[in-house]
Parts: C-alpha cells; sequence; structure tokens
C-alpha cells in the first residue's frame, strides 16, 4: 500500500535565486481530498507543477508508488492529471474532440479505447454533445470543464487543480463543485475560494513563502481566525 | 513563468552605454549605410571597419566574445549569397559536376561572396552593439526623434512588448502538454505518437497561438480606444542633444565619410 503523494524535504529555487518552496513534506492517501490554500506567490503552483515532473528540486517526490524522474515521467504523467488554472493553455487543438482524445492517443491506446476514453471523460463532465465544437469558441465555464475531461480521458489515479473556480460565475461555479464532489480519485486543489474548500475538502494544506505553515482538518483550520489571517487568508 | 533571453539589452557602465541614444541610432545606421555602400574587395577599407566597431565593443564593457558570438546570427543569411560564386565573373578556379549540372567557381563570384559575407557579419555586430547597449524604450525615443515615422516606431514598440507575452504563452501551451504525454501501463502500448499526428497538433498549437495574438491585438486596441488613442502616437518630446553629443556624431560621421570616400576613391 502506498500514498498517493508523498513529498520529502522538497526545496526549490527559480533560475533568478528566488526560493519557491524550503524544506516541504507532504503525504496524501489515497481518495484523499486536499485543499493546497495560501497567498499569492506562497509557492502553491511551483509545487504542484513538481507533483508530474515538470520541475524538478531537491528533496524526494512519489506519486502512486512512482519516484518522479527522468525514467519514470511517462508514467507519472499518466498517473496524475494536471488540471491549469487557465483553460487556454491546456486546450490546444482544433476541436474538443482532439484536445480530449490527446492523452490516450499520445499513450499509443487503440481507436476504439480511444473514442470510448474520450465519451467516458466528455459525459463525467456531461458535455458530450460538444465533441465536435471548436473549443476556441467555449465560455470560460465550458472551457474549464473540457480542461477536466482532458486529463479524465487519461484515467488518472491523481487529479491535481489550480485555481478550478476562479474566473467562473456562481452557477458554474456551482456546477463545478458538484463535479468534483462526483469524481472519486485522490484530489489535491489549489485555490483561494475557501468556500469551495469548505465545502468539498476535509483537510486543509496553508502554504506560506514556501513553506507548509499548517495542516489538518479544514473545519478545524478554518475556526482559527488568527492563522488564517496572518496568512493572507479571509474566513469565508 | 518568464522569458528574459529576448530582451538583448545588457546594463553595464560604460561610455557607450551613456551615450545619447539618437546619435547611437544615428551612428549605427551611417555605419551600416557605409558598409554597404563601400565597393566589393576593398578590404583595407574593410579592416578599418572591423577595427572601428571592434572599438567600440571593447569601449562598451560587453565584451567581444559576446557580440561576435551573437554576430553568427548572420551566418545563414550569408548563405543567400553563396551561388554568386559560381554565377558572377570569367576567370575559372575550379568546375566541378554535379549530377546533369557542371558547376564552375569564378575567382570574381569569390572575391564577391567574401565581400557580402563580410559586410553583413560587420552590420550585425553594429546593430548587436546599439541594442545590447540601449534600453529599448530609449531605442524607441531616439527613434521617433530622429524621424522615423511614429506609426512604424509604434509598431516596434509593440512588437517587443507583446513578443514576450506571447512567448510566456507559448511556453504555458508546450507545459501543459507536456502534462498530458503519459505513458500507458497496459502491455503494447506505445507512447509517442505518429510523426504526423504530432506535426499536426504542433500546427493546432501554432494556429491556436495565432488567435490568441490576434484577439488580444483586439482588446489592446480597445483598451487604446478607451484611454483616447486616435490613431496618434504623442510622447514627451526628447531634451535637444548636447554640444558633446553632436560633437560625438559629427566625429563619427566624418570619419565613416571618410572611410567611404576612401574606398571609392582607390577600389570603386
Amino acid at each position: 500500500m502506498h500514498h498517493s503523494i508523498e513529498v520529502e524535504h522538497l526545496s526549490f529555487s527559480y533560475p533568478d535565486g528566488h526560493p519557491a518552496l524550503v524544506d516541504v513534506s507532504l503525504h496524501i492517501a489515497p481518495g484523499e481530498k486536499v485543499a493546497l490554500v495560501g497567498p499569492n506567490g506562497a509557492g502553491k503552483s511551483t509545487l504542484v507543477l513538481h507533483l508530474n515532473g515538470i520541475l524538478s528540486g531537491d528533496g524526494r517526490v512519489q506519486v502512486c508508488g512512482l519516484e518522479v524522474g527522468e525514467k519514470t515521467l511517462g508514467r507519472v504523467r499518466a498517473a496524475v492529471g494536471l488540471v491549469f488554472q487557465n483553460p487556454d493553455d491546456q486546450l490546444f487543438s482544433p476541436t474538443v474532440y482532439e484536445d480530449v482524445a490527446f492523452g490516450p492517443l499520445y499513450q499509443g491506446l487503440g481507436p476504439e479505447e480511444v473514442a470510448a476514453r474520450v465519451a467516458a471523460a466528455l459525459s463525467a463532465v456531461s458535455m458530450q454533445p460538444y465533441a465536435r465544437r471548436v473549443s476556441h469558441h467555449l465560455s470560460v465555464g465550458e472551457k474549464k470543464r473540457i480542461a477536466i475531461a482532458t486529463v479524465l480521458s487519461m484515467t488518472p489515479e491523481v487529479l491535481v487543480l489550480d485555481e478550478p473556480t476562479s474566473g467562473l460565475d456562481p452557477r458554474a461555479r456551482r456546477a463545478l463543485i458538484h463535479l468534483l464532489c462526483d469524481l472519486p480519485m485522490t484530489m489535491l486543489v489549489s485555490s483561494h475560494d475557501l468556500a469551495m474548500v469548505r465545502e468539498l475538502l476535509p483537510r486543509m494544506v496553508i502554504m506560506d513563502e514556501g513553506r507548509i505553515v499548517a495542516d489538518g482538518p479544514t473545519q478545524a483550520l478554518m475556526q482559527d481566525g488568527r492563522l488564517l489571517e496572518a496568512h493572507g487568508l479571509e474566513i469565508p | 513563468m518568464h522569458v528574459h533571453f529576448l530582451d538583448p539589452y545588457q546594463p553595464r557602465t560604460s561610455p557607450i552605454h551613456a551615450m545619447d541614444g539618437r546619435a547611437k541610432f544615428l551612428l549605427t545606421v551611417a555605419f551600416i549605410l557605409t558598409v554597404s555602400l563601400t565597393p566589393m574587395a576593398a578590404w583595407p577599407i574593410y579592416i578599418l571597419l572591423f577595427a572601428l566597431v571592434l572599438s567600440v565593443e571593447i569601449l562598451s564593457a560587453l565584451g567581444i566574445w559576446y557580440v561576435l558570438k551573437r554576430a553568427l546570427l548572420a551566418l545563414p543569411f550569408m548563405l543567400a549569397a553563396f551561388p554568386v560564386i559560381f554565377t558572377v565573373g570569367q576567370t575559372t578556379l575550379f568546375s566541378f559536376s554535379l549530377g546533369a549540372w557542371t558547376l564552375t567557381a569564378h575567382s570574381e563570384g569569390l572575391e564577391r561572396f567574401i565581400s557580402i559575407a563580410v559586410k553583413s557579419w560587420l552590420s550585425v555586430q553594429a546593430a548587436i552593439l546599439m541594442a545590447a547597449s540601449t534600453p529599448f524604450p530609449e531605442l524607441l525615443q531616439a527613434m521617433r526623434a530622429v524621424g522615423i515615422p511614429r506609426l512604424l516606431v509604434s509598431m516596434f514598440g509593440m512588437m517587443w512588448r507583446y513578443s514576450f507575452v506571447l512567448v510566456d504563452e507559448a511556453l504555458r501551451l508546450m507545459r501543459a502538454r507536456a502534462a498530458r504525454s503519459g505513458q500507458s501501463s497496459q502491455a503494447g502500448a506505445k507512447a509517442g505518437g505518429s510523426v504526423l499526428w504530432r506535426a499536426r497538433l504542433t500546427g493546432g498549437m501554432a494556429g491556436s497561438l495565432f488567435l490568441r495574438a490576434f484577439e488580444r491585438s483586439d482588446r489592446i486596441y480597445v483598451a487604446m480606444l478607451s484611454r483616447g488613442y486616435d490613431g496618434e502616437v504623442r510622447s514627451v518630446p526628447l531634451p535637444p542633444m548636447t554640444s558633446a553629443t553632436w560633437a560625438e556624431l559629427l566625429a563619427g560621421l566624418a570619419c565613416l565619410g571618410l572611410l567611404l570616400f576612401s574606398g571609392i576613391l582607390f577600389w570603386g
């Protein structure tokens, strides 16, 4: 039995010398849903980019029992679905279908399986009728759902989302929360939307200035107004 | 994630960096004009021009290697002049056959090719010196001050400003693609897809980048209009050039004029 995400003493500095992560350790069990919160520039995105080897710092990162490194990159990226904050970064093909099919096609799966995966991923985000639409012309809420479908089609073990609710109207936000609630996989969600965190994610990790400053049950941490305020957060 | 490698400016303290942008711009243009107007095979003049640009490189504290390395950029363009070796002149150097053709190299052609190569190499060095020693906004101001059409200058400015945004965007796209480039745990599935499929994807990425640049330009234009843009670019005028700057400019122009004149007199 392995952890879904195991990060041990991870440190990372950007090329300009600015330290983005300082001795970060984090363990997430399979099926756990965890929030990653903190002010802008706290290192949340940097940490997230380590989970599938896009960045690599000093320390050890293990995902689904795989050591993240040069040799395991392909397997790691299939196991960890990363949904970026800006869906436009993720949607680069002419149609929705091709975007969702990218992951499975890249993995070299057969045509029937690719079609089945795309259909399943689109239905998971309730976007089946959009398969032939042009990604470019969708609304932000639709793009977010498609962006999630593009990683669901890879059937990842862990889903990592960066600011999933940013830029959404209340209805699209509500729909997205329901969608995330229904997905069974391990989830790490980096967000400023504490209302969503309280509703959706039972465990919360607070980061500030590249360190993990608190890690515990969301309900308990939300009671601690002083802690939240000290790290630039507000009780919703 | 940001890119800085596009910005050619290298901050240093040197007399070249401190020089007025207008004089620098005019002298660079004059240098490039002199180089291109100097007759073919005027080797001593080339050497003098090279000495000139070399001394400016030393004065600028940029390091000769920095400039020479960047000047290699001119190499691929020199290839365009390669055919003149075979098409110009009568004196045969050597000839060889390539399939059905027989190619004959001429010494006049070779001379011309080397001249073109040297000229472009010298011109590129001057341009690199100017770009590396002048912050880009100052360069734009200088261009406007010496009478380059304002529309053109503001297009240069926009290109410079937004190429960074565009490259950042391209890098983010590529990162998102890398994040989904996984390997299946199924036996027999080979990761990577066919070359044709990957080429099509890359085409799609380039296309969506183009569309976004296009849409962004629209948004920028609307933002400009909403702040009162009426098609005319206005800017605070620069103070008049000091007498020292005038002296530098005139001395430089005289020096280049002399070189050009003797080049035309003896080799023209």
